[in-house]
């Protein structure tokens, strides 16, 4: 639980974003409550916001809901390989709700086989911040001032930029690719014809073709498996 | 109304879905190294198609959004924190406000 009070604390400020980003497109406190409570998942929930702003047919909502958290399937990929094999099958359902980006950090961190409490005790304290923080947000959003708001509403591509960044620094080809991206999404909004594409599947359209390619040119070194292991 | 939890719901169910699936299926690591490097690439060209452009309409100016750009990627360079980032992009959001 110690461990949950640093997530919680970016979280509730993540949230209190992802509340107002609610509030603007139409949810009320206990819709935006819902979400959060349900997904709990960042990006996930902005892009459902999104969706639900631009009425995305059901397809659509599930193919671009896949896409944004796939990163979420690599990292139960990796989170699997640490929890014993013997494990109770109720421990993997409910560990599975708390795959995020912190939580699997912290969880994935730990020696030898995951104790699944750790992971509830961190979950528990971040997940009510992330809950609360977005029902606020929906609530005392209207009445912060517009340039506070505006300010808050940049904190998720802040948070993007944090889990882009600091590994493309490390890998100049993961950097090219994370610019070409930048750039092809840039020309998709721009041209005509691509600019017609909704934002879901510009997205699904832009990921799937990039991350293959980049795939084709680089595949990564065969040593990484070790990595999820250890 | 309902509308609206009947596509949270769905889009939840999506993502548990996404989350349970490699737990409870898959104990042994993937073999395909294709296919783990697409999964390796997909986060950061998702995070970065969904960053530019549209952080040039979080205010009416560009130049705000831009500025936040600029500021997010160099902080998240050199420090790398997610919240100090997130926290560096918005005050500079909203000190840009004033500025222009």
């Amino acid at each position: 639980m110690k461990n949950g009070i640093p997530i919680m604390l970016g979280y509730f400020a993540v949230s209190f974003a992802l509340g107002i980003a609610a509030k603007n497109v139409g949810m009320d406190a206990i819709q935006a409550g819902y979400m959060s409570i349900t997904m709990l998942a960042s990006a996930g929930e902005f892009a459902a916001l999104n969706l639900i702003a631009s009425t995305a047919g059901v397809i659509e909502a599930i193919l671009t809901c896949l896409v944004v958290n796939l990163r979420y399937f690599l990292m139960s990929c990796s989170l699997s390989q640490k929890l014993d094999p013997k494990m109770k099958l109720r421990h993997l359902f409910l560990l599975a709700q708390f795959v995020t980006d912190e939580l699997f950090g912290i969880s994935i961190a730990v020696d030898g086989y995951l104790n699944p409490f750790y992971t509830y005790g961190a979950a528990l304290v971040s997940a009510f911040g992330w809950t609360v923080g977005t029902v606020l947000g929906v609530i005392v959003g209207n009445i912060l001032p517009l340039r506070v708001a505006n300010a808050m509403g940049v904190a998720m591509y802040g948070m993007f930029l944090a889990i882009v960044i600091p590994p493309a620094k490390k890998d100049k080809f993961l950097g090219l690719v994370v610019v070409i991206s930048m750039a092809a999404s840039f020309i998709f909004t721009k041209l005509p014809l691509l600019r017609d594409i909704s934002s879901g599947f510009r997205i699904i359209i832009l990921t799937v073709l990039i991350a293959g390619i980049a795939a084709c040119i680089k595949p990564i070194r065969d040593d990484l498996e070790k990595g999820g292991a250890k | 109304m309902t509308n609206i939890y009947l596509a949270l719901t769905v889009m939840a169910l999506t993502v548990y879905v996404i989350r349970v699936s490699p737990l409870l299926f898959l104990r042994k690591p993937i073999k395909n190294r294709w296919f783990r490097s697409f999964l390796y690439y997909v986060p950061y060209v998702t995070l970065s198609v969904m960053t530019f452009p549209a952080i040039l309409t979080v205010t009416e100016n560009p130049l705000c959004g831009l500025f936040a750009l600029i500021v997010g990627v160099l902080i998240s360079w050199f420090f790398g924190d997610l919240f100090a980032v997130s926290i560096a992009c918005c005050i500079t959001v909203f000190a840009a406000q004033f500025l222009l």
